[in-house]
């Protein structure tokens, strides 16, 4: 039935005298998710709007599946594509459309018209109210309310004429590649995912980093890690996901420090390495998955002591959300099922019984002064022999 | 140098199994229900399979039911037996170790009204035969036991449990699951009163997706895959030629110097056992190393995660397993481990090396050299 989706956008439209730049990223991404959808496509941006036209025979569900990970769409409303063949054989149409949408639903409508091709013989509040009692005859269940309506039911008559009412929710955000870009620390759980989605949605382009530690963790963990990338790339676009062999330093810190303190020092060389990656990428902040008080290296406390080693700014946008509030997300966007896969990551192997959860910074800082020697050299050197996969 | 010490996960397949699957692949590709002379030469492959596998168990063509590997034959034979024997009574006895292609069927015939009963074994691993007269009733219609333990390599002494079984109830039948026993032992279902006998091809330098199940003919058994009524009705499903061709030549080749074979794994295992002895914190789990299966080795490396240890190996081109492979998929520990009562930081600990007759003494040589370099670094960090 239809054959091209009108796609609404909400906070673009505030752009002012960038708006060209967020509207052009639109198509772009548009474009970039319907490349694998059977059928072909033409993207139109006309009268500021985006137009999707199907120029082939194509899978609906699939497109409207492709148009729902593009951030930015506020909404996609699939529309009808009619000739102009008389007023008459649009009643038909309109009748038998809307009919077949609400069917015997108690709704209220209103029918709204835009006359763009002028040459039409009836104007836009004739055609919008001689069409509202051809509907009230076809559907008895349905009303008329020109205030607040439930349903809209569109006609923009053009070169051809246009039909649309139904509004498919999109993800919201902004368009990829209009925020600059970050870098995301990805672990195998379920919250750096979603952490990475949600900086995804306001528009920033994403790359990660992911710390192994073989023979500690396993080859399937850093696969499974590969894998999570690639989900969120579905939203994201590709993302390049630095795989960094964390073990020397883990086992260096081990060696030399207090073994409560081991995850936040690990934590803070972690952020570090990060940064230098970050950098590298041209990326202006960082993106983890943490979360107020979830572990030890959670707390506010912890947190604070992770912080202070980086220089960028550090997006967390799970922080204030509690789990069954981020598996929700994870569950939307399908990387819950990969999370939950039973592979160690290497914040677990040497887990203390009992970390510290009020890290004094001048402890810490005093821990570290016992990895001068080498720590730097290490990193170094963990930042050059890390393997760059490109996940999309 | 690359040693693999995994072949109770698989195997590699003999060169002549490789060549008889390309040409069922590119060659002799016909259906062999087909009618044409396509059809019979296919057919003429899977009936010299038949025929080959026969010959090495000693039982009649006619007995071996072709599937697609060890799982699928241990389900038919406890849930074929099940279902046909149930008017004679719902009780099957079973042992506390089996490979889960029994144990998950037998939870499932469990739930819909059988009754299951495991007969105990000892810390060594030895089921307590004495037991097992007592527990075998009228309504027992079903035993089911491993040959060899897939982890700790322990062997069922079959040919007693048979005689035991038919002594006391002649209409029980006996199931064998021989997955990892075919091709180390000579195994005669007639003489050792076995009805049903499971064995999968990849174990036996075989094609995966290929095994057989063999059917007394007095067996009563319901089929499970019902549709075009290939391999007499009891099996249905168009042959897989190429795996089953390949499956007829490893067990002929597998057989032909079984004696010698074996006896060469079994002093290469004895060899690395007695090594590791040599270490410090090195626990032999399940059978001496002499008795046991010839290919299985299960030993604990106290202070090392079995995990760990395992990718440490695997860096260096050494493969084997913790615990079972089949078991890497759940985080619980073994169940023949824990069937055995080992120590948490035993079973923790618990590596298996499988041997086959391709296995060297270097690659063993190798092993234990990167054993002794790596084990007191992987000790020194340990969780704490």
């Amino acid at each position: 039935m239809y054959k091209a989706f009108l796609i609404k956008y909400a906070e673009i439209a505030i752009k002012g005298k960038n708006r060209y730049i967020f509207e052009d990223a639109l198509v772009e991404q548009i474009k970039y998710q319907l490349k694998d959808v059977e059928g072909k496509f033409r993207i139109v941006k006309e009268m500021g709007r985006i137009f999707v036209y199907a120029e082939s025979a194509f899978d609906y569900e699939e497109t409207i599946e492709a148009l729902k990970r593009v951030f930015g769409i506020f909404s996609i409303c699939p529309a009808v594509v009619l000739e102009d063949e008389g007023f008459e054989k649009l009643s038909e149409e309109v009748a038998a459309y809307v009919k077949k949408l609400y069917g015997d639903q108690e709704l209220t409508f209103k029918v709204n018209t835009r006359r763009n091709k002028k040459t039409y013989p009836m104007q836009s509040m004739e055609v919008s109210s001689a069409l509202g009692g051809i509907i009230l005859d076809a559907c008895p269940n349905m009303k008329v309310d020109v205030h607040k309506p439930d349903v809209f039911v569109n006609v923009e008559i053009r070169s051809k004429i246009y039909l649309y009412s139904e509004n498919i929710p999109g993800p919201g955000g902004m368009p990829l590649g209009t925020n600059g870009s970050a870098m995301l620390l990805l672990s195998g759980g379920i919250d750096s995912p979603v952490a990475g989605y949600m900086i995804a949605k306001r528009g920033v382009k994403i790359d990660a980093v992911y710390f192994h530690a073989p023979p500690y963790t396993s080859e399937r963990a850093k696969q499974k890690v590969v894998d999570l990338a690639k989900l969120v790339a579905r939203y994201s676009g590709p993302i390049r996901l630095h795989v960094v062999n964390f073990t020397d330093i883990q086992l260096y810190i081990y060696d030399k420090c207090p073994h409560e303190e081991l995850t936040i020092i690990m934590r803070r060389y972690m952020m570090k390495i990060a940064e230098e990656f970050a950098k590298k990428d041209g990326c202006l902040g960082l993106i983890t998955g943490e979360s107020i008080g979830q572990v030890a290296s959670q707390t506010i406390h912890s947190l604070a002591a992770t912080n202070e080693v980086c220089t960028m700014p550090v997006f967390r946008p799970v922080i204030g959300f509690d789990k069954q509030e981020i598996v929700d997300v994870a569950l939307k966007i399908n990387t819950y099922e990969t999370s939950i896969l039973p592979y160690e990551d290497c914040c677990t192997i040497f887990v203390a019984k009992h970390p510290v959860t009020k890290p004094n910074l001048q402890v810490i800082k005093r821990s570290e002064e016992k990895l001068q020697e080498k720590i730097d050299e290490m990193m170094k050197e963990a930042v050059e022999t890390a393997e760059t996969i490109i996940c999309e | 140098m690359e040693a693999y010490l995994d072949n109770s996960a698989t195997t590699r397949c003999y060169e002549e199994v490789k060549d008889i699957v390309v040409k069922t692949m590119l060659e002799d590709y016909g259906n062999p229900s087909a009618m044409h002379l396509k059809g019979v030469e296919a057919e003429n492959y899977v009936k010299q399979a038949a025929k080959e596998i026969a010959k090495t168990l000693k039982v009649q063509e006619k007995e071996i039911f072709f599937t697609s590997g060890g799982t699928e034959s241990d389900n038919w034979a406890v849930i074929g037996t099940a279902l046909a024997n149930s008017r004679q009574g719902k009780h099957i006895i079973t042992t506390p170790f089996e490979h889960a292609a029994v144990s998950a069927p037998l939870a499932w015939l469990e739930k819909q009204g059988y009754e299951i009963t495991e007969i105990p074994v000892d810390e060594k691993g030895n089921l307590l035969l004495e037991r097992l007269a007592e527990t075998i009733r009228e309504d027992t219609i079903l035993v089911s036991t491993m040959y060899v333990n897939n982890e700790m390599g322990a062997v069922v002494p079959a040919e007693e449990i048979g005689r035991i079984i038919h002594e006391k109830n002649p209409k029980t039948l006996y199931h064998v699951d021989a997955v990892q026993g075919y091709g180390k032992y000579r195994i005669y279902p007639k003489k050792m009163g076995i009805d049903l006998l499971a064995v999968s091809g990849h174990k036996i330098h075989g094609p995966k997706g290929a095994g057989f199940l063999y059917i007394n003919e007095k067996a009563k058994i319901q089929p499970l895959l019902l549709g075009g009524g290939q391999q007499k009705g009891m099996r249905s499903g168009t042959d897989n030629v190429p795996g089953i061709a390949g499956l007829g030549v490893a067990a002929k080749k597998i057989y032909e110097n079984l004696e010698a074979d074996t006896a060469r794994m079994r002093e290469l295992k004895t060899y690395l056992a007695a090594e590791l002895e040599k270490m410090e914190q090195v626990e032999i789990n399940g059978p001496e190393p002499e008795k046991g299966a010839p290919h299985i080795l299960n030993v604990s490396f106290l202070g090392v995660r079995s995990e760990v240890l395992l990718h440490t190996l695997e860096d260096r081109q050494i493969y084997v397993s913790a615990g079972s492979a089949c078991s890497s998929h759940k985080r619980a520990g073994s169940a023949s481990l824990g069937a055995l009562r080992l120590s948490p930081e035993r079973k923790e600990s618990a590596i298996r090396f499988s041997l086959c007759e391709f296995t060297t003494r270097e690659e063993l040589a190798y092993t234990l050299e990167v054993l002794r370099e790596v084990l007191p670094m992987l000790r020194r960090y340990a969780r704490r």
